[in-house]
């Protein structure tokens, strides 16, 4: 008897979501020592910093599975349970991204081309700072169901989320310049290394899409 | 003439039994969600449930205890043998505790005043007869525990969709909280205090006319709308805790509201669930000072200062526990939430009290808990739980019922 209103109240899962965003952006921005080494072609530095994308990325699929469990289907909720588990999805992808780049220039010990390694640098900040938008959003994501999705907070979220878009299409140019200009020197060097910077690049630029999808699935709460 | 003495030993042994039973458990459904959402700390929460539930319980649960009392039986068929009534008060209390003690071990959620009033109706229909139940009355408390939830939910819904409104979805919250929450304050004083008034100062030898009724009410919550004026004024915001929860210094200030409400939600439990541990033994000594079933004499007061008492031990032996347990698993009942749905509950349990309807405080607060989730205010809320509650409902009448019969017809051979 006692413990029956205490029961009533299903695991919030706002917390967690917050909580799996933050560990998603922890894990994306390791991607900038990493890149540093991979400039600087320390290997070791790489392997470190490998690693810990690793944990992270693993620390995010734990909290993700929590999240999922501790979600029913008989939870009555101020939003619809499908939309917070598509939040949760595209939240994840961004740890799972920033694994993937990781991953290849770790696997293929790649080294990036001097000539666009300042481009390079630049636009891996980027993306990682549309992962740091998609975080600061993802946050406010209490504050909105307190104010029961209305009014003042809403306005803020949104304005959040156009900033987020602005940034993602900011990565977008810059990896059509990075292209551009790896696409000059492509020629001086190895093929399957050229081919496999491509990827890189575009692998890299899903961070941001991810990112902005975050944004989207937040939008939808909003309405 | 010593049969009574028993007769009233034992119904107030059993009483104080139930008593100490809704202390130890009930109360902690009614204070926990002040702790939840750590507006009081557990000793303060203690202190506000012993003051106003046993002030609940001895300023306004006389009309509840009257129809525990001589509101399910038709007393008037037992004139001849007025010994049945005391048995069958004997075993509903019996019953009833014993009741709400397995259901406690075992973690079922059931109501005290479901179970006693279950009890009374299953020893007077089978242990009397069917006449022997007053179905009319019956009907109207079994409707009232129909209709109470929903009543708690709708005006729990209503007072958190304003709270959105004024509050919550505003440029500056912290400065329009400020502003309105005293206006709550006032509300839920003038409230729980006009009914109190009205419904129920009368036995306690005051008697007011409703111009009286309505000034003394004013007054009480201007008084305490003032003093919690004064508290939130005296609230800084907090940058820095403003910065990981914006609504930080906001819901500090509903935490002051919080204060009021819980001691309402107290004084409400108190006035409506004290009748299910004192109403029984009002009717034995009723009978057992008199000597006959349809007696008139008013209910002594020391009987509903017994309830109060043993409600305020049970809580202050075992219900601390049962408070902090529960407490720490509502946190999602934020103040701005908690006050919503306890202020919903309190003025829907206050009204009954003051009408004599014994409706279950729990359930009540769990319909008002809903309504605010239906304003899309609680994070999440397990409907199976819920579906688990309706069916604890049901199942506790006829529980209670036959283990009242089983009680009287023991009773029935044992007791002189």
């Amino acid at each position: 008897m006692a413990n029956m209103l205490a029961n009533i109240f299903g695991a919030s899962p706002v917390r967690p979501l917050e909580k799996h965003m933050e560990i998603a952006y922890r894990c994306a921005k390791k991607l900038k020592p990493f890149v540093a080494a991979a400039v600087a072609g320390d290997i070791e530095q790489m392997q470190k910093v490998r690693a810990e994308i690793e944990e992270l990325e693993n620390d995010a699929d734990e909290v993700k599975k929590d999240i999922r469990l501790n979600m029913p289907k008989s939870l009555f909720m101020p939003v619809p349970r499908e939309d917070l588990l598509e939040l949760l999805l595209v939240q994840d992808k961004i740890a799972n991204r920033t694994k993937d780049v990781s991953g290849v220039i770790m696997g293929r010990r790649m080294k990036i081309p001097a000539a666009i390694a300042d481009q390079f640098i630049d636009y891996v900040d980027a993306n990682i700072d549309a992962a740091k938008q998609a975080r600061k959003s993802v946050r406010e994501l209490d504050e909105l169901f307190t104010a029961g999705f209305k009014g003042a907070e809403v306005n803020l979220v949104a304005d959040l989320i156009e900033e987020l878009d602005q940034m993602e299409t900011r990565t977008d140019k810059q990896q059509t310049e990075i292209r551009a200009a790896l696409f000059e020197i492509e020629k001086t060097l190895d093929p399957i290394e050229a081919i496999f910077l491509y990827d890189v690049i575009s692998l890299t630029g899903e961070i941001a899409d991810m990112a902005e999808r975050v944004g989207r699935r937040l939008e939808l709460l909003l309405s | 003439m010593e049969a009574q003495y028993v007769y009233i030993g034992l119904a107030a042994l059993f009483g104080l039994f139930m008593a100490w039973g809704i202390g130890a458990n009930d109360v902690a459904n009614a204070m926990a969600t002040s702790v939840g959402s750590k507006a009081l700390t557990i000793k303060q929460a203690i202190l506000v449930a012993a003051v106003f539930e046993f002030a609940g319980a001895v300023l306004a649960g006389g009309a509840v205890t009257s129809t525990i009392r001589k509101g399910i039986v038709d007393a008037e068929l037992l004139s001849g043998t007025p010994e049945l009534l005391v048995y069958g008060m004997l075993a509903s209390l019996l019953a009833a505790g014993t009741w709400l003690l397995i259901a406690s071990r075992n973690g079922w959620p059931v109501s005290t005043t479901h179970s006693i009033v279950g009890a009374i109706v299953g020893f007077a229909a089978v242990g009397i007869g069917i006449d022997a139940v007053k179905w009319g009355k019956v009907g109207t408390i079994v409707m009232s525990w129909v209709v109470s939830p929903l009543t708690a939910g709708f005006i729990a819904y209503l007072i958190y969709r304003s709270v959105q409104w004024l509050i919550l979805s505003q440029e500056d919250p912290l400065a329009r909280a400020k502003r309105f929450v005293p206006i709550y304050i006032f509300f839920a004083a003038f409230t729980i205090t006009l009914v109190t008034i009205l419904k129920g100062l009368s036995h306690v030898g005051l008697t007011l006319s409703i111009q009286e009724s309505y000034a003394l009410a004013m007054a009480v919550a201007v008084g305490i709308a003032i003093v919690g004026a004064i508290f939130i004024n005296r609230i800084e915001s907090n940058p820095k805790a403003e910065k990981k929860e914006h609504f930080y210094t906001v819901e500090r200030v509903f935490g002051i509201l919080m204060i009021v409400t819980a001691c309402g939600m107290a004084f409400a439990h108190g006035s409506n669930d004290v009748a299910n541990a004192i109403g029984p033994l009002a009717a034995v000594i009723g009978i057992a000072t008199t000597g006959a079933v349809a007696s008139q004499s008013a209910l002594p007061i020391w009987v509903l200062m017994l309830g109060g008492g043993g409600i305020v031990v049970g809580l202050a032996t075992f219900g601390r526990h049962v408070i902090a347990t529960v407490g720490k698993r509502i946190t999602q009942l934020t103040p701005s939430r908690g006050f919503a749905a306890e202020l919903a509950a309190a003025t829907t349990i206050v009204i009954a009290s003051g009408t004599g309807m014994p409706i279950s405080t729990t359930h009540t607060l769990v319909g008002a808990v809903l309504g605010v989730g239906v304003a899309r205010g609680i994070d999440a809320i397990d409907l199976r739980v819920v579906a688990r509650i309706l069916v604890s409902w049901v199942v506790t009448i006829p529980a209670g019922a036959f283990l009242a019969i089983v009680f009287f017809f023991l009773f029935r051979a044992v007791l002189p």
